[in-house]
């Protein structure tokens, strides 16, 4: 069980990705941005950080890396694809989610361990958790709310698609606190908080976010 | 030689907090003119000779994959001598 973690120039965590992954018990492999091969990998990690230095629009760029070629063709074959904030809006480009992420509604960068409820916990990185469960993980981004339109939302909506809800006061104007979504096949999963910055005590405020790595192994072994 | 310039601005549904920013700001220096602002991007793409139909058609479909994100944002392509 292989699960790949992509470095693009300007990504900060794929060094926490990394050893999420292989604190959940599985191997990592390094991906590039420019690689134009997937190295056998069995499910992929798209980290934060700022890609390209976030030109244009976050994520704007990265979309067309060569690796991302592979990568959505990969995605829409059913691999396992998780983006955590870069990597989420990675995802919006590419249009393997439906919506965007725009500058949070009080435009400050937030940084702050956040409270979240996991609303679906049928997708491949959710599966470890219980719906209703509260998780909290750290929040740390400046281009975080998501904004998509009315018939988008209420399809989210209606076919369950939200996996994670901000709790308490919405910190960056996302439309219904959504902090994470799925894609219909619950392969492709985008969350703006991050959950590989929360997996021990040693180094994060809980262990809460070992369950979405934990959760991908699940799904590889099925 | 030509200028194509691209206008991208976000949708009139899609929240603007820069924009909200700056039309905040003005007031505090004495301007008090504006109902609201939209704050957009402007691209200034130069090319050789007067632009084609098929080249500009090529810059409206290179703003629609890269300069903009039509989810959330508009786009305009016109020519400026």
């Amino acid at each position: 069980m292989k699960v790949g973690v992509v470095t693009f120039p300007g990504t900060l965590d794929d060094r926490d990705a990394a050893r999420a992954v292989t604190h959940a018990g599985t191997t990592v492999i390094s991906l590039w941005h420019n690689d134009a091969d997937l190295k056998g990998v069995d499910a992929i990690i798209l980290p934060g950080g700022f890609s390209y230095g976030d030109y244009l629009r976050c994520g704007a760029i990265s979309r067309f890396a060569p690796v991302m070629e592979k990568i959505i063709d990969a995605a829409n074959g059913g691999m396992p694809l998780l983006g955590i904030c870069n990597g989420f809006q990675v995802l919006c480009e590419a249009h393997l989610l439906p919506g965007a992420l725009t500058r949070n509604h009080e435009l400050h960068f937030l940084c702050r361990d956040q409270k979240l409820e996991i609303t679906n916990n049928q997708s491949a990185w959710t599966s470890s958790y219980s719906v209703g469960q509260e998780i909290v993980i750290p929040l740390k981004n400046g281009e975080g709310s998501f904004q998509c339109d009315d018939a988008t939302l209420a399809a989210l909506e209606s076919e369950g698609r939200i996996i994670a809800r901000y709790v308490g006061e919405n910190p960056n104007g996302s439309r219904n606190k959504i902090a994470g979504i799925t894609n219909e096949r619950g392969n492709v999963v985008g969350l703006m908080p991050h959950p590989e910055h929360a997996i021990d005590t040693l180094t994060g405020p809980t262990a809460d976010g070992l369950g979405f790595f934990t959760s991908v192994l699940k799904a590889l072994v099925k | 030689m030509a200028k194509i310039v691209v206008d991208v601005m976000l949708k009139p549904e899609i929240l603007d907090p820069q924009g909200v920013a700056v039309s905040a700001a003005l007031p505090r220096l004495g301007f008090t003119f504006a109902k609201s602002v939209r704050q957009g991007k402007r691209f200034e793409i130069e090319i050789d000779g007067d632009p084609t139909p098929a080249q500009l058609a090529e810059v409206a479909k290179a703003a629609e994959t890269l300069l903009a994100n039509p989810v959330i944002e508009t786009f305009t392509v016109r020519v400026e001598k």
